[in-house]
């Protein structure tokens, strides 16, 4: 591994076993044993092959949700909008998945898939439209979508797509039809593999493509990309909309590739997951890989520990949190490693509501 | 109020006489009705305006403060056990108003000291505050006292319409009003307002005539936490009695819209403040008693959809201009 | 008592990451009197001035005020001692009024209530002291840029100061508001005020200093007095060789029209009309220059002619091209160079490579993008081109444009706008702020941009600039332009009155 490798990774590791050490002392403040809790959380995550399959299902929509951000994060925008437009593609997809019928699969998957990304791609573009169009702040604007998102799908669960089977009570939508389920093939999820494929081509299209060095040189500073010709309206507004359908497209595999139906309240704080994870893959796409997969070791074997230890598997947020503040604020590790304060650069969107 | 800009001013008398003439034609038909959703506004308000209040002194002094549902939700958790604990509701004010302070120091920590990006710092806030007040928070607990009640104001409280609404409210509701009032003066005429003005539109100038600007935004921006802290302790102890998951349900954020609308101004955030109150109670009152059949859900999207038209109208007509050093570190040199 | 030295640096020395600002630097100053402190950019200038003021600390080195040695924590230690600072840039709250910014931090106040009627009392008593006249409750934002100048000054005196400071305090003023100043600075000597006066501007060091410092390079080369030198005698001093003032180039070969310019009109980021019915030409193998104080117009029209700013009213033609409220791209690639006025800003992106920043003009044409993909190679070859020939000095290709100095981005942008086949060159302010080797180099280059045909728009606030490389001058004065000038007949004089708005 090269030395500028390293140093990209160094913080984040460190990140991660600063929050790990911070959650081990809360956990023993509570009374509890983190030993037995830290070797369950592990076991549930990765001990077999159905702690895998768990993990991997897990990690699929923190993927995409953490693309979610970190795709934003280039072009200088911060999406925390990843939760509304996980909500409206997962119901979006779950209205095409159960609301037609006797399609062959090779259609009703993907029509599945592509309706999903399209409702996130809406989501995240209304922001997107509206930060390019009269500088409204997309940080406010997607926190609001949230919120609109959250009602819209509970309504939908609730009231015109609801599963009326037997006497459910339930706010959620009928299973989805065969057709439109994303396969598990042993302890492999196939919508995993599609997060996997996502990443990477996320990463070639901001460093290949001529779109993503448009993308980019906004992100950096947008006024010489206006001044280079790159039409920055445009790609603020395209780029939320990337954003968007990414998590929308996270929401749709979750329903279609794990749950198998929208239910209301199931796939809450997805969102903001993927800011911890944008950040610990520091916007690097490919990053977001083993980040989104730590995390969803996290969330895998959190029952398992809280079964074995008596943990609450809320420790899993705090230790969220608290590798986010770390990975947020380098120079507490730089100072811990006594590294050199260098140009591991911190991110930076130049916050502001107006502009 | 010498700086209260005509702009803001005229927004206070239109927002004030809608709501008097809205509340005044409604009293006409349903008089009790009235008076419980001009309670429920002034209950809403109430928080709205504190956070905003709070994220205002953070933006004065260019802080943008997004962590104000992080701090609503902690102060409000420790609030709420402290009180549980001890069975006072008074030291549950104190150490609610406490944890907004740390919380705001630890974002001028991230903010000011370490220059973390303002933005990703208060984001910081809010997802550590919900996963520690979740962690910790006991299910079977409860507050073991009564909630704060009312307390009438005199003959004041007798005045028909307004008098229940605004002069028979619990003590946390008269003191945020207070607060609205002192804040207002502080940030407008005093030596303290000032200069944070001055290091929210240009740190460099007030640094040369010896203004320490990373000092008093650290000062600022804690400070300012006390408010929400403030907030958070009303939420548990005045306005619910109870503490719950996720409790503060997004008001933080909209406090900020609250703070957007109100131009900055405490008078201004808290006629706002009323104007969100207001079209929430409203709605939740015809909902309750069925006059309007509307799905909850799309009540509930209201306040939000407002939001974002404000904040999206805002930056159409240029008529709310940030601080010019809003969400930029500062340097020296 | 009386005071002998008001103000002093004694062998101060202060060293920042890679640059050693100062280096044994010894001044002073005496009451009444007037020291000009002379340098080029990053001659330590501004480095000594804010050691005196508090701003630094020197690493080793004392500072003197009224006789004393003292130690400055920071600026409210010198303003103690009665040192005032005028900065380059104002440091004004803009939207406060002229009250409040004279008295932000030294407030006269009851209960802790700012009390504004004392404050304003007082800002008009020394107003009337001193001849500063201002309108003490308007806006600082409102004001013209002469007046907030005042303001800074009032400012240091309302602080009793006996000595001020002023930093390059004529970058932004007319020649005519400069005499103003320079008026008033005697006033305040005749008072009794020490001056401190930065500059680069020789004319106006020997109208007004007693005393004369010549930095270079963070050291003290000679110090000197009026009686005793002339203009070249201190142009020599602060260069260290005998520089000339003109570029060389021969008479101008005027082709067809290539720019046009149509009764534009423009507004600025407020919404106030800052070109205002603008009609111009350049032709092709001449060098238009625009003159003029900045701020009347300048960047607007620069902005209009590339495309990066609505045109109100008018046509902008381009090589026989309307481009009128194209954007910048289309504007661009019917041959129109651009040096942008604020590097940073505009020029380069900081993050990106040297060599991602050599084709921000043309990454999306072949040879550097095909089908949507960028082309890496032909990037860095081109890269690699642009850096060898415009002595862009960079370790490598791959190196991020921000650790590279003032001069060489400046290099990499001129070599990225020139190697393109371009009709039009639009240089705004091409040698802000850069080292006088680099400004020889590009002034260089742009004339032979000239020879070969190129029509070149050349905005600049630096008169010398215009004058040595312009074959024919615009004057432009609050949006509008009042002389067009060939340059036989553009001589400092008749430029500096129009620029004012006098007619000559």
């Amino acid at each position: 591994m090269t030395r500028s490798a390293l140093r990209s990774v160094s913080i984040p590791l460190t990140a991660v076993v600063l929050g790990l050490v911070i959650g081990a002392l809360l956990i023993t403040v509570q009374g509890n044993s983190a030993g037995t809790a830290y070797r369950a959380l592990i076991d549930g995550g990765l001990g077999d092959a159905d702690a895998l399959l768990r993990t991997l299902q897990k990690a699929t929509p923190l993927i995409f949700g953490g693309l979610a951000v970190a795709v934003a994060f280039k072009a200088g925008l911060f999406n925390i909008g990843g939760q509304g437009q996980l909500l409206v593609g997962a119901v979006f997809a779950a209205g095409v998945g159960f609301g037609i019928d006797g399609l062959p699969a090779i259609v009703h998957l993907p029509l599945a898939l592509v309706v999903g990304a399209l409702a996130g791609a809406i989501w995240g573009g209304i922001a997107g439209v509206l930060k390019a169009t009269s500088g409204a702040h997309e940080v406010i604007v997607t926190i609001m979508l949230n919120f609109v998102a959250g009602n819209l799908s509970d309504w939908l669960a609730a009231s015109p797509w609801k599963d009326n089977e037997g006497t459910n009570i339930i706010a959620r939508t009928p299973l989805v039809a065969p057709a439109a389920e994303i396969p598990t093939v042993s302890w492999m999820p196939i919508g995993f593999l599609l997060a996997v494929a996502v990443a990477v081509a996320c990463w070639f299209v901001l460093q290949r493509t001529t779109y993503g060095f448009e993308v980019r040189s906004v992100g950096f500073n947008r006024h010489a990309a206006a001044y280079a010709g790159v039409r920055v309206r445009w790609i603020v507004a395209s780029t939320m909309m990337l954003a968007g359908m990414l998590a929308g497209l996270g929401g749709a595999v979750e329903t279609l590739g794990v749950d198998g139906r929208f239910e209301a309240g199931v796939n809450a704080g997805l969102g903001f997951e993927g800011i911890t994870i944008a950040l610990l893959a520091r916007a690097n796409p490919i990053g977001v890989i083993p980040a989104g997969l730590l995390v969803g070791v996290m969330e895998a074997g959190a029952s398992k520990m809280q079964f074995e230890s008596g943990v609450a598997p809320e420790i899993i947020d705090v230790i969220q949190a608290l590798i986010l503040l770390f990975v947020a604020a380098p120079v507490i590790i730089r100072w811990l490693l006594r590294m050199r304060s260098g140009d591991d650069g911190q991110l930076q969107l130049g916050a502001g509501w107006g502009s | 109020m010498g700086k209260l800009s005509s702009r803001s001013a005229r927004f206070v008398w239109v927002a004030a006489v809608a709501v008097v003439a809205l509340a005044w034609f409604f009293y006409a038909q349903d008089g009790p009705q009235t008076t419980a959703v001009l309670a429920g506004t002034v209950r809403a308000a109430t928080l709205l305006v504190l956070g905003a209040m709070c994220g205002m002194i953070g933006e004065r002094s260019g802080v943008v403060n997004i962590g104000i549902e992080g701090q609503f939700l902690m102060s409000a958790f420790i609030a709420f056990t402290v009180t549980s604990t001890t069975g006072s509701l008074f030291a549950g004010v104190v150490t609610g108003v406490g944890t907004g302070l740390v919380m705001g120091w630890m974002l001028a920590a991230m903010a000011v000291g370490l220059r973390v990006d303002q933005i990703i710092a208060g984001t910081v806030l809010n997802i550590a505050a919900l996963g520690l007040t979740s962690f910790f928070f006991d299910r079977g607990r409860s507050l073991g006292v009564g909630k704060y009640g009312p307390i009438d104001l005199g003959p004041l409280a007798d005045i028909p319409v307004l008098g229940a609404a605004l002069f028979s409210r619990p003590p946390l509701t008269y003191l945020t009003m207070a607060l609205v009032v002192i804040v207002h003066i502080a940030l407008f005429s005093s030596v303290w307002g000032l200069r944070t003005r001055a290091i929210g539109e240009h740190p460099g100038a007030a640094a040369t005539v010896g203004i320490d600007v990373n000092r008093l935004r650290y000062l600022n921006v804690t400070l300012a936490g006390g408010l929400a802290g403030f907030g958070g302790a009303y939420l548990a102890l005045e306005a619910v009695g109870t503490f719950s998951r996720g409790m503060s349900g997004g008001r933080g954020f909209l406090a900020l819209a609250v703070m957007i609308f109100g131009r900055r101004t405490p008078f201004g955030a808290y006629a706002a403040a009323l104007f969100f109150g207001f079209t929430t109670a409203l709605q939740n009152q015809f909902q309750f008693t069925g006059a309007l059949d509307i799905p909850a859900q799309f009540v509930g999207m209201l306040p939000y959809v407002v939001t974002i038209i404000v904040v999206a109208l805002s930056g159409l007509f240029g008529s709310m201009r940030d601080p010019a050093a809003l969400g930029q570190p500062y340097e020296k040199g | 008592m009386t005071v002998d030295l008001l103000l002093a640096a004694r062998n101060v020395t202060k060293q920042f990451p890679g640059v050693l600002a100062n280096d044994d630097v010894s001044v002073e100053l005496r009451p009444g009197r007037v020291l000009a402190l002379l340098g080029e950019n990053g001659a330590g200038k501004s480095t000594l001035v804010n050691l005196l003021f508090g701003m630094y600390r020197p690493d080793s080195g004392q500072i003197v005020i009224k006789d004393e040695v003292v130690e400055l924590h920071g600026p409210d230690d010198a303003i103690e001692r009665g040192i005032g600072m005028v900065h380059q840039h104002f440091q004004l709250v803009p939207p406060m009024s002229v009250v409040e910014n004279i008295v932000l931090g030294s407030e006269p106040s009851r209960r802790g209530m700012v009390d504004l009627a004392e404050a304003r009392t007082r800002v008009l008593a020394l107003s009337e002291r001193f001849g500063l006249e201002v309108d003490v409750d308007a806006n600082v934002e409102d004001l013209p840029v002469g007046t907030q100048q005042r303001v800074e000054i009032l400012k240091a005196l309302y602080r009793d100061a006996d000595v001020l400071i002023l930093d390059e305090p004529t970058a932004v003023l007319t020649p005519q508001e400069t005499d103003h100043l320079l008026t008033v600075l005697r006033e305040l000597t005749r008072q009794g005020v020490g001056i401190v006066f930065i500059t680069h501007k020789l004319r106006e060091v020997l109208a007004v200093a007693d005393d004369i410092v010549v930095l270079r390079g963070g050291r003290v080369v000679g110090s000197t007095s009026p009686d005793e030198t002339d203009e070249t005698g201190l142009a020599e001093m602060m260069v260290g060789r005998s520089v000339v003032l003109r570029v060389d180039k021969s008479a101008a070969q005027p082709g067809d029209v290539v720019l046009s310019v149509e009764g534009l009109s423009v507004d600025d980021d407020r919404g106030q009309r800052a070109v205002n019915e603008v009609s111009l030409e350049v032709r092709a193998g001449e060098i238009l220059g625009v003159a003029g104080v900045e701020g009347n117009g300048q960047r607007e029209l620069v902005e209009a002619v590339t495309g990066l700013r609505r045109t109100e009213q008018g046509r902008v033609v381009i090589a026989g091209t309307d481009v009128s409220g194209a954007p910048p791209r289309q504007v661009a690639t019917i041959g129109v160079g651009h040096i942008p006025e604020d590097r940073e800003k505009h020029g380069v992106i900081g993050g990106y490579s040297v060599a991602e920043n050599s084709v921000l003009n043309r990454y999306h044409r072949p040879p550097f993008s095909l089908r949507g993909l960028l082309q890496r190679a032909a990037i860095g070859r081109h890269a690699r081109e642009v850096v060898e020939e415009f002595d862009v000095r960079t370790p490598g290709v791959a190196t991020p444009v921000s650790s590279l100095s003032g001069g060489n981005k400046q290099k990499l942008i001129v070599g990225r706008e020139f190697s393109d086949d371009i009709a039009l060159l639009v240089a705004a302010q091409p040698t802000r702020g850069i080292d006088i080797g680099a400004i020889e180099f590009i002034h260089r280059r742009i004339v032979e941009q000239r020879d070969r045909g190129v029509g070149v728009l050349l905005v600049s606030a630096e008169l010398d600039e215009i004058l040595g490389l312009a074959d024919r001058v615009a004057v432009l004065y609050e949006g509008r332009v009042v002389a067009v000038l060939d340059a036989a007949d553009a001589d400092r004089e008749r430029v500096g009155l129009l620029m004012a708005g006098v007619n000559a």
